[in-house]
């Protein structure tokens, strides 16, 4: 939305500066140092690309900066510096995204078929047949995140009210305290503690369920964390007018803080839903996998995406094993974007009309 | 927290309406009782943690920090985890340098330089990146990357080889290094850093743009003044999230690392491991006493994160001045 | 603000297509997968050998490296017995111990035999029993490598042993061209790939070293690596593909695994009167040859890596099934015998011949098979 306001604004100074270099500069000093970077790549015989690039990068930053210094003055240089390193930022952010979205699609794109999305993995020889498909992956999938997100975000979120909200003493700074912690958590020892907890003290067996409350951790710190930072962003004046007007604390959360902060707030939970459901090792210890297809995340082994992925790469091994598991990752590439879009929609839908 | 709303005792909510005072008190406690939640779970963990440790550390015959090899079902066990504990900072560490600044370019990139155009849907894209599973990450990682890095650390050898630690001692092997991985984290964590500083920037207020616009500001100098300054700790707690994956990050480094248990300042040679690399690739085979000793390591790693945390929001509380949210 | 409202309208409108196409999805998947005419022939021959067990639930976890045997076997098992479901889990050998010591799983598949400590521990789960090694799929490791313009090569234990300890650094090292006459190896540094995790691939191979090296290995047997230098990958799967990737390596991974990623193998002399291939005939002579380690139902075996027999391929390895004597789950124990039964079978052993395993030795199935009727 600020980029509205603040596109116009180079020409408001025209008049203010001694010299201007002409709308087509950037682009011309683009090809000029792309050019100058394959150049120089070929020149020296360079063999990997990721160099012609890099070098190509740094004269454009460099060559930006000396002709706009050169023309315009230091100020302008500097502003034209900042901008062409945050052109290179998203270029370099491209590279790999096109890279990997093109290398999984390519070797994914074959394996999707209608028999491959509605079917199991029962009764299918997976080293010898092209044969099977995915479908109770991607059912496993689907539960175990969905209860995982059931379990997390709720508690994610009102654990970040609390801190943001009422959190004072040291109940909120031992809450922030093990949050931080638990950041950094290695999926493995949440999946052990839900495995020592659930299935082994209290003995239920491998379910979906079982794998969901692992995932659930893995996600909870995340959730925490991004709304704490959302919710602390919102600002203060528009709780005051609420209070000002005699709403109740609780109904100015719930109407004020969090609608306004609900943008940030679905990006969070949606990296933690990013995150969790590609997790393969609590999934392999706790919901086990399996061939056939299991509607019920509360009993017996279910399959998920990432399980189903791990086994073919490297158990089965073989063309039909790569084309397997490369299907399954564009599939839960495609049903996490899926999850992100429908999310952003709710949440411009709810979200006060004009921002701030 | 610090930066809660200025009346909020509870001895005020009392004096509310009647009707307001249950509404409050319901959702003070639920929201107090999550966090409470929370905070039994994560000490349960951590508790767990500690007390396999426990058995592990009593038994080892090797000194837990200084040690190099991860040997614990062996007749006379013996485990360290100065390898580990090196090679997970410096891919953490490598990660945050390159994968910080660009997250932080792309951010800015969304929110006030790109074409609106072209934001949003690159903002989506970004996002895409977050939703790619590790496993797949780390297959694209050793089948893709690591081809592609071969030329980049032949170069780095040759021009920056004199800083030791830019030095291959061995050349015509791929490079499945640490630097690699830092590479490879950086691009993982890149979303991560960039999706929740990104939702930061857009809650720049206007009038603080504008303002500094106003004043003859050019662009930059308005992003300078108004959006890093207010962003400041959206950045750093956004940075700790990625640090906390990069941190953690287990399969797509366990598939692109060559391992072993040398601890080598060369960065750029094939070796090294980090935590949970380590725990994910003894894990399977181990005996139980492997696995309490597994568990050890994983506590070190949540004392690292513990400290890098604290050492976050120290930096966050001293800027709070400048943060200008509830200004 | 028009613009944005579009945008917005936009999303939900992609949001909700997403969202009604995963849930029209939910309905119309199935377990059905015989129009594809899976393995047709093989699964009807098998059919015969199979006395079904009434149904239920079958789980089973451990050993990757029998993975896929497991997996064509419950296919022909599953094809056959209607309302059965075995599921196995291949997280590795130590784990799948562990998760039958824990009464989580029937059957546990592992890459070597019960420590003594395991099969204490399998007594509290084995009521009246204790835990039994059922050797039930035979492989080989191949020596495989990517020397370009070689593909024959010949290797022994002392001179793999010193390979993978980075004492032999060079492809044209005399202790290699020694066993390759005629055969033009480059000058090339060798690049040799272990396993980076922990593996009963690795226990063997340096089981073997170890016995056949006559001293050049130095280091004890272990899941672990020890060897000096070297790169290392994860999983049988990482490591063949580096070799792919990687000119001038040399590693060792199951057959199976070489096999279908199109990689050389090594022969090995053993003393014999020519090098022995990596072949499952080769290997299977050495099975034979196997000497029982166990007592009493416990048939754990002892391979010779030191055999000199004609065509007998010393790096073989058999991998058990590892279940409770007595004191099985009541429930699960007619179809834990069941499968178990078919799978020792003539036809079962012969089902997973053809993707790279080695049938077990007539007279040990019979073993077996004796083993697993008296299963209670």
């Amino acid at each position: 939305m600020s980029t509205m306001t603040t596109a116009p604004a180079p020409q408001l100074r025209q008049s203010l500066t001694n010299g201007r270099l002409p709308k087509w500069a950037p682009v011309a000093v683009t090809v000029l140092s792309i050019a100058l970077g394959c150049g120089i790549g070929a020149a020296a015989g360079l063999k990997s690309h990721l160099q012609w690039g890099l070098i190509s990068a740094l004269l454009f930053v460099a060559v930006s900066y000396a002709v706009a210094a050169k023309v315009e003055g230091r100020r302008q240089a500097k502003d034209r510096f900042a901008t062409s390193l945050v052109w290179v930022a998203f270029i370099l952010a491209v590279v790999p995204l096109a890279a990997l979205t093109f290398y999984t699609v390519q070797q994914g794109i074959a394996a999707i078929n209608g028999n491959f999305l509605t079917h199991s993995m029962k009764g299918v020889v997976a080293s010898t047949t092209p044969d099977g498909g995915i479908y109770h992956a991607i059912i496993g999938t689907l539960q175990q995140v969905l209860l995982a997100t059931l379990i997390a975000a709720p508690i994610g979120l009102l654990t970040a009210v609390y801190l943001v909200e009422y959190g004072r003493g040291r109940l909120a700074k031992a809450v922030t305290f093990f949050v931080d912690v638990m950041t950094g958590i290695p999926s493995v020892v949440a999946g052990l503690f839900i495995l020592s907890l659930w299935n082994i003290v209290l003995g239920f067996g491998y379910s979906g369920f079982s794998g969901s409350l692992a995932l659930a951790i893995l996600m909870m710190p995340v959730v925490v964390r991004s709304t704490e930072e959302m919710l602390k962003l919102v600002p203060n004046e528009l709780r005051e007018a609420s209070y000002a007007l005699g709403v109740p604390k609780w109904k100015t959360i719930l109407r004020i803080v969090l609608p306004t902060a609900v943008g940030g707030i679905t990006t969070g939970v949606m990296l933690a839903v990013a995150r969790i459901t590609g997790e393969t090792a609590p999934v392999m210890m706790l919901v086990f996998g399996s061939d056939v297809i299991n509607n019920d995340p509360f009993n017996n082994p279910q399959q998920s995406l990432p399980l189903y992925i791990w086994q073919q790469y490297s158990m089965v091994n073989n063309d039909f094993g790569y084309q397997r598991a490369w299907g399954a990752a564009l599939v839960l590439i495609a049903f996490v974007m899926a999850l992100n879009l429908v999310a952003r929609g709710i949440a411009r839908w709810r979200s006060p009309k004009s921002g701030h | 927290m610090t930066s809660s709303p200025p009346a909020t005792s509870e001895g005020r909510v009392r004096r509310r309406r009647g009707d307001s005072r249950l509404g409050d008190a319901v959702f003070f406690n639920l929201s107090r009782g999550s966090g409470i939640l929370l905070l039994a779970v994560m000490a349960a963990i951590a508790g767990f943690l500690a007390y396999r440790s426990g058995i592990a550390l009593s038994k080892n015959q090797g000194n837990f920090l200084t040690t190099f090899e991860w040997t614990p079902d062996a007749a006379h066990p013996k485990f360290g985890i100065a390898v580990l504990a090196f090679g997970t900072l410096v891919s953490a560490l490598i990660a945050m340098i390159i994968a910080v600044p660009v997250a932080v370019g792309i951010a800015l990139f969304i929110s006030h330089y790109a074409p609106r155009r072209i934001a949003q849907p690159f903002a989506y894209l970004v996002d895409l990146l977050a939703a790619v599973p590790s496993i797949v990450y780390g297959l694209w990682g050793v089948l893709f990357l690591v081809p592609h890095m071969d030329g980049l650390t032949r170069w780095m050898d040759q021009y920056l080889g004199w800083t030791y630690i830019f030095d291959q001692s061995k050349s015509g092997v791929p490079p499945r290094t640490l630097f690699t991985v830092g590479v490879l984290l950086a691009i993982m964590v890149l979303p991560i850093i960039t999706a929740v500083t990104r939702e930061v920037f857009r809650q720049v207020p206007r009038m603080h743009e504008e303002a500094a616009l106003a004043l003859g500001a050019t662009r930059w100098e308005m992003v300078r003044t108004a959006v890093l300054p207010f962003g400041r700790p959206g950045i750093i707690s956004a940075s700790m999230l990625g640090l906390g994956r990069a941190l953690g990050e287990t399969i797509a480094v366990a598939t692109v690392l060559s391992t072993n248990s040398v601890l080598s300042l060369h960065l750029l040679d094939p070796g090294g491991g980090t935590f949970a690399q380590n725990i994910a690739l003894k894990f399977n085979e181990a005996q139980p006493f492997g696995r309490d000793a597994l568990m050890a390591s994983g506590l070190v790693l949540f004392v690292i994160t513990l400290v890098v945390n604290g050492v976050a929001r120290l930096i966050i509380a001293r800027r709070k001045e400048y943060s200008g949210a509830n200004a | 603000m028009k613009l944005q409202r579009n945008g917005r309208s936009k999303a939900l409108a992609i949001g909700a297509v997403a969202l009604v196409s995963t849930l029209s999805l939910a309905a119309c998947g199935t377990d059905d997968n015989s129009s594809g005419g899976t393995g047709g022939a093989s699964a009807s021959a098998s059919k015969a050998a199979i006395a079904c067990a009434k149904g239920g639930q079958l789980l089973a976890a451990g050993s990757t490296a029998q993975a896929n045997a497991i997996d064509v076997w419950k296919a022909a098992y599953s094809a056959a017995c209607n309302g059965t479901t075995i599921t196995y889990g291949g997280g590795g050998s130590g784990a799948g111990v562990q998760q039958f010591n824990q009464g989580k799983v029937a059957f546990a598949g592992s890459d070597s035999a019960l420590k003594p400590a395991e099969v204490d521990a399998s007594k509290q789960v084995c009521t009246g029993g204790q835990g039994i090694n059922v050797p039930m799929v035979g492989g080989l490791i191949s020596i495989v490598f990517n020397v370009d313009g070689v593909d024959k090569l010949v290797l022994d234990a002392p001179t793999l042993a010193k390979i993978f300890d980075s004492q032999i650094t060079k492809w044209n090292d005399p202790a290699i061209a020694a066993l390759n006459p005629g055969v033009t190896l480059p000058a090339a540094d060798i690049q040799a790939i272990h396993r980076s995790d922990d593996s009963g691939t690795t226990d063997n191979l340096t089981k073997y070293l170890s016995k056949a090296g006559n001293g050049a290995w130095k280091y004890p047997s272990a899941k672990t690596w020890a060897g000096q230098g070297g790169q290392s990958a994860n999983g049988s799967a990482g490591v063949a593909a580096q070799v792919k990737q990687v000119k001038n390596s040399i590693s060792y991974v199951e057959l199976s695994f070489a096999q279908t990623n199109k990689l050389n193998s090594a022969s090995i002399a053993t003393g014999a009167s020519k090098p022995v291939e990596a072949t499952a005939a080769n290997a299977a002579t050495t099975l034979a040859t196997a000497k029982p380690a166990g007592t009493g139902a416990d048939l754990a075996l002892t391979i010779d890596y030191t055999t000199k027999e004609e065509g007998a391929y010393p790096l073989t390895l058999v991998t058990y099934e590892i279940v409770c004597d007595k004191g099985n789950k009541a429930d699960g124990l007619e179809l834990l015998k069941s499968f178990l039964a078919y799978t020792a079978s003539d036809a079962g052993q012969q089902a997973i011949g053809a993707t790279g395993y080695v049938p077990l030795p007539k007279d040990l199935a019979a073993k077996v098979q004796s083993t697993v009727a008296a299963l209670a």
